[in-house]
């Protein structure tokens, strides 16, 4: 178990490696490909010769490639300083390097994003797992009913109707028009019934998305789950009905649903782009999105790896929990 | 799911109910039992007018090919008919009489409470028929609980290791806790059989409860059941297409065909001297070693009937080679089970001497 667990760990840390590598290419060999220079990004429209080579002096993108590589990795770790003759910059570990934008230094920034993402992910993770399978329990305990078909269709309706239709939707009805809800991001730490209020919107709309898909798959798993031998036995046992499903049934149905659980919330705390631009709230996405339209290459990789981080380690999450619901599963 | 699963370790308790006077003597006693599945395509009848008898202590062997009926009877008896997919809507009737008690008329809640206690099932794929997330002891634990709610853990575990020991699982106070896919196939045929005998049932139906088995094994099962039916007195029914298990086991035979009883008999009369063209077909169907490698194996020619539109007069004309000897009757009427011997009943259109002389001279030379 334990062999296996650093032996994941390892494989984490080569798969970072790996994102590390291919982002880095992309971001800082493809300008140069197609001739625009990263030093100046960094100065800007308005810049003089000597400016942009004094900035690519000290940011060290006169270096070769593969140096610029092995410096940002240090950064990473052990921090990094940038220095110009006399000016020096110090960057403390975990160095992202600067936004071409705003000269700030990108860590503090993704730290910053990062409880906005979190506290989106949370509250809608929490209201599609319950609504989610709830209902596809109970549409798959009345299929062919009334109940399970108006659930079957409102779930397909949430599968095809993007982000950007019902947040808006929403947020023009229930903020602008109706004036129940505020918008604003308030942090969890200041007031947790304003931070509810502000979120339950983005919440429910994002929740509603992923809820479909739960409900769906959750019905489906529950139907193939219910004609297994191993419910029949339960049954023959003389079994009440409730306990066939509560233990037997659902016990297997939910361990399909962990997987894909896990990978959703993963790529969701990468920042859920399009909700978080909708209702204008300042996570990783939405730090995301500025940075591509901004061609803000130090902050897009930073984005880029934090999100491959909570993917990979979602991923490593699920495999462990895997073996504690499935005693099939052998970790090694 | 919590508050679901609380309740039911306490089954309702239904009183039993007075033995009513118009009861069969028997044990176990099905009348005209008829199962019916509508589906889009028409109606499947599974089950289609069987009637048995069955006494504790004695063993009968149901005998056919797939979708001859034969597990679709012994799931109407525990109740479980209508479970699985398509099966929901299943149209039911006649009567089965288990010790005095109609299950069909029953309280749905009397049913289940007589499920698992004075009637078990052995199914046919053990590796299937577990649950993969449980170990084997938490398994068989809750079976026991389920109807001895007054039992502790402590006592139910126990309960469970004897068993275990009892059906030949070597160390089972450490094999308790393992799960059903560290089980080789025989021993977790043999834990199903612990499962589906910790309550000590009168009546066992094992469904196939050797197909999936390797041939090393199977002996070993059919000698633990027919051990463990000594042992406890139970009424035994065994579902198979293999004659060779009812042989080893069965003091009753009945054959099914298109959801019928075709024949039916003691198990040395079927052997000795079977009645029906189909019943043959399946004595010459055992394989021979001591033949040409092209004779060992004699299979009944044609496939099973739809059970949607069953061929008319008697299910099994189209496939009967001396169909032409019954002057027509086969393919119009449908033949009624006659007793053509001692307890020998055979629904066949052939007259006796038609029979008598096919059986001399074309089927027992060649057996």
């Amino acid at each position: 178990m334990l062999v296996y667990l650093i032996r994941r760990l390892v494989n984490v840390a080569v798969l970072l490696l790996v994102v590390s590598v291919i982002t880095f290419g992309i971001f800082f060999m493809v300008p140069k490909l197609t001739g625009s220079d990263p030093a100046l990004l960094y100065v800007g429209k308005i810049a003089d010769k000597v400016a942009v080579e004094g900035i690519r002096h000290k940011m060290g993108l006169d270096k070769p490639i593969a140096e610029q590589y092995l410096l940002f990795l240090k950064g990473l770790f052990v921090g990094r300083d940038y220095s110009q003759g006399t000016d020096i910059t110090h960057c403390s570990a975990p160095c992202f390097g600067y936004s071409f934008k705003t000269e700030q230094e990108v860590w503090p920034v993704l730290l910053d994003r990062l409880p906005v993402t979190l506290s989106l992910a949370a509250g809608a993770s929490v209201i599609w797992l319950v609504v989610g399978t709830g209902t596809g329990i109970i549409s798959a305990l009345r299929k062919g009913s009334v109940v399970d078909r108006a659930t079957m269709m409102t779930a397909l309706a949430g599968v095809s109707l993007p982000i950007y239709f019902t947040g808006l939707l929403s947020l023009s009805i229930f903020v602008h028009v109706l004036g129940w809800l505020p918008n604003d991001y308030v942090n969890f730490t200041d007031n947790p019934l304003e931070w509810a209020r502000n979120l339950i919107l983005p919440w429910i709309t994002l929740a509603f998305l992923y809820a479909a898909t739960y409900a769906r798959l959750t019905r489906a798993t529950l139907l193939e789950v219910l004609n297994e031998d191993y419910i029949r036995t339960a049954r023959a046992k003389g079994l009440k009905e409730s306990k066939v499903i509560g233990k037997h049934a659902l016990r297997s149905t939910l361990t399909p649903i962990l997987t894909v659980f896990g990978l959703d919330i993963g790529a969701l705390i990468g920042g859920a782009v399009l909700t978080e631009t909708t209702f204008n709230l300042r996570g990783l996405g939405y730090e995301a999105v500025q940075a591509i339209s901004q061609s803000d290459l130090p902050v897009i990789l930073g984005v880029t790896l934090f999100a491959a981080f909570f993917v990979i380690m979602a991923n490593l999450v699920v495999d462990l929990l895997y073996a504690v619901v499935d005693p099939r599963v052998r970790l090694g | 799911m919590s508050k679901l699963s609380k309740t039911s370790a306490v089954p309702d308790m239904v009183p039993e109910p007075r033995r009513p006077d118009d009861a069969p003597p028997q044990f176990l006693s099905v009348r005209d039992l008829k199962v019916h599945f509508p589906t889009d395509d028409g109606v499947v009848k599974s089950v289609d007018g069987l009637s048995f008898d069955l006494e504790k202590g004695k063993t009968l062997g149901i005998v056919g090919e797939s979708g001859s009926g034969k597990s679709v009877t012994s799931l109407s008896i525990l109740g479980l008919h209508r479970t699985g997919s398509r099966s929901r809507n299943a149209r039911i009737s006649g009567e089965i009489w288990l010790d005095g008690e109609e299950l069909l008329s029953a309280d749905a809640a009397r049913v289940r409470e007589l499920r698992g206690q004075k009637m078990a099932m052995i199914f046919q794929d053990p590796l299937t028929a577990m649950h993969p997330y449980f170990s084997v002891g938490q398994q068989i634990i809750e079976a026991y609980r389920v109807h001895h709610p007054e039992a502790g853990k402590k006592e139910a575990r126990k309960r469970t290791i004897e068993m275990l020991d009892r059906v030949g699982i070597p160390q089972p106070d450490r094999r308790v806790d393992d799960h059903p896919h560290q089980f080789s196939g025989g021993m977790r045929q043999r834990a199903m059989i612990a499962m589906a005998l910790v309550n000590d049932p009168s009546l066992l139906i094992a469904d196939e409860p050797t197909t999936a088995l390797d041939v090393t094994v199977q002996a070993q099962i059919l000698d633990l059941i027919r051990d463990l039916q000594k042992e406890f007195g139970s009424a035994v029914i065994i579902i198979t297409h293999d004659l060779g298990v009812v042989a080893e086991l069965a003091d009753d035979i009945l054959v099914m065909y298109g959801g019928k009883c075709i024949e039916k008999g003691s198990a040395e009369a079927i052997f000795e001297r079977p009645e029906h063209p189909y019943t043959w077909g399946l004595l010459g169907s055992m394989p021979r070693l001591d033949r040409e490698r092209a004779d060992r194996l004699n299979p009944v020619k044609g496939s099973p009937p739809s059970l949607i539109n069953v061929p008319s007069g008697c299910a099994f004309h189209p496939r009967c080679p001396y169909a032409d000897l019954t002057e027509g009757a086969s393919r119009t009427v449908v033949p009624v089970l006659s007793e053509v011997g001692s307890r020998h009943f055979a629904a066949c259109h052939l007259g006796q001497a038609d029979r008598e002389r096919i059986w001399t001279e074309e089927i027992a030379p060649n057996l």
